[in-house]
């Protein structure tokens, strides 16, 4: 159905141990251009890690990540890639930089070493914050923004160098209900509009299961499943299988 | 009260002491930011092996203390980087073996003697022109590679894991700043001495931090609070004959508390 060229992300055959535990076992995944992927899991399943892999920050034990095409060793164009961490233990609250400071960050490993920051850069940093509705508090402190304003504050800095594939970790975290239903509501947005491919890793499978194309659940292993519907009517099976 | 600027020593004083201010707060908001704070003054005692070394070797205590102190930066992060060792165990080993051979080295030459303690505590009175020149070709090494790196440093800072993802080669960053921080302690030896170095990096960035300000307001406040301190500092103690270093850290402290209180009052 897909074209290879379509691969934004192959995971082929990925392991991972940690002191001799293994946490991931012969991973296979692909994520294609317009692809909307939930990646779920219980606590220590290993779904962060293979998202750690597939952005580089982890090496895998064995397997292979190519990502556009290249392996990720020989990955330089990161401007495609946007990510937004895990809200809790990236960054520290008392950092004295405002929202739109925050969004900014997100051209600095665009325009690369000894390029400094221009107008125009600005105006995207501006543009990016509009997207996400916070165009009104860029000038607050990160640390004074509620957690769901934060969240939309990491989404900006992530698209403004104008990804073409958005990661996000565990982004509704200690968010409140009708703040995730709109932070859904944006991400479909995006998906849909901008035809952005979007990859959340989320232990929230219910909310997930309600928005996204296709699911993966992991538990040391990989399942995959196509389409969310049959994942809503069938998989929480597989989840609670992998539970016991 | 102008009189004291007729004299050679006196504005030598000054200008050294210009050249520390405006250079610790710049190096310091990152050392802060990402917990570097004892880097600097593990850095600061590892000076003093340098300065043992000059002056057992006869060089110039400031440029022996300058390869010194760069080379064990460069080997704390390594030290760290490969985690065999806690990070701050690594700072801990450097700073009781640093001043371990300090101590070797002075016995085995000349012995402890005066020159030693003006090392320790500073002696802005007599910092030489030559000094002077030396350490404003250190500022302006510093202050341009902090220039070039700013946004990656500001993005390490703030988040690693991002920054490495945007592409940001934060290796390599991380050991400029550590280089960049042993550059700043050695310049800043003759005005404040080994002991309080870390003072002037750390106090003016952490009083304007809890201003709670974008960074680059963060960044001018600190650099107010650091230049009015040591210069006030330096002007007091030629006036009142006391220790320019002492003094200038009081002073900061001062303002320090007097931010805490305004602050504090403020936001209840």
């Amino acid at each position: 159905m897909h074209n290879i060229d379509d691969n934004v992300v192959e995971v082929q055959k990925v392991s991972f141990s940690y002191n001799g535990n293994e946490v991931l076992q012969d991973i296979d995944l692909a994520i294609h251009r317009g692809d909307y992927l939930g990646l779920v899991g219980g606590n220590g399943a290993g779904k962060t890690t293979l998202l750690r892999i597939i952005l580089g920050l982890l090496s895998a034990s064995a397997g292979s990540v190519r990502l556009f095409g290249s392996d990720i060793s020989d990955f330089s164009d990161w401007s495609k890639i946007g990510y937004v961490p895990q809200k809790a233990t990236s960054f520290d609250a008392k950092f004295p930089a405002t929202a739109f400071e925050v969004v900014l960050m997100g051209l600095y490993g665009k325009r690369g070493l000894f390029r400094h920051i221009r107008g125009t850069d600005k105006e995207l940093a501006l543009k990016a914050l509009a997207l996400v509705e916070m165009e009104d508090e860029s000038a607050r402190l990160i640390g004074t923004l509620s957690g769901g304003e934060q969240q939309r504050v990491f989404i900006a800095r992530a698209l403004v160098s104008e990804p073409e594939i958005l990661f996000l970790d565990e982004p509704t975290v200690g968010v409140e209900k009708n703040v995730r239903d709109a932070f859904y509501a944006l991400l479909r947005r995006l998906n849909e509009d901008l035809h952005l491919t979007v990859v959340l890793v989320t232990h929230d499978i219910e909310s997930i299961a309600h928005e996204a194309m296709h699911i993966a659940c992991i538990d040391r292993t990989l399942e995959f499943c196509p389409s969310a519907a049959e994942f809503l009517r069938e998989g929480h099976s597989i989840t609670q299988a992998h539970h016991l | 009260m102008l009189e004291i600027f007729q004299y050679g020593f006196v504005l030598r004083g000054f200008e050294a002491g210009l050249i520390v201010a405006f250079i610790a707060p710049l190096i310091g908001i990152f050392l802060v930011l990402r917990r570097y704070s004892l880097i600097a003054d593990t850095l600061a005692h590892v000076s003093l092996a340098g300065i043992a070394l000059g002056i057992w070797l006869g060089i110039n205590p400031v440029l022996s203390a300058l390869g010194v102190t760069i080379l064990s930066s460069l080997g704390i992060e390594r030290l760290r980087e490969r985690r065999r060792i806690y990070g701050e165990s690594a700072l801990a080993l450097f700073l009781s073996g640093s001043l371990a051979i300090a101590t070797v080295l002075l016995s085995l030459g000349k012995g402890f003697n005066t020159q030693i303690l003006n090392y320790l505590f500073g002696s802005i009175l007599t910092v030489t022109q030559m000094d002077v020149y030396v350490m404003a070709v250190l500022a302006l090494v510093v202050a341009g590679l902090t220039f070039l790196f700013f946004k990656e440093l500001v993005y390490i800072s703030f988040d690693e894991d991002s920054a490495r993802v945007a592409g940001i080669p934060v290796r390599l960053i991380n050991t400029i700043l550590i280089v960049l921080a042993a550059l700043t302690i050695s310049l800043a030896i003759p005005v404040v001495g080994v002991l309080l170095i870390a003072a002037l990096i750390v106090i003016p960035v952490i009083t304007a931090l809890s201003l709670g300000v974008s960074f680059l307001h963060t960044i001018i406040y600190a650099e107010i609070i650091s230049i009015v301190s040591v210069l006030s500092g330096i002007y007091a103690s030629f006036y009142l004959d006391l220790s320019a270093g002492g003094t200038i850290v009081i002073i900061m402290l001062l303002v320090f508390s007097l931010v805490q209180m305004f602050t504090r009052r403020f936001s209840s």
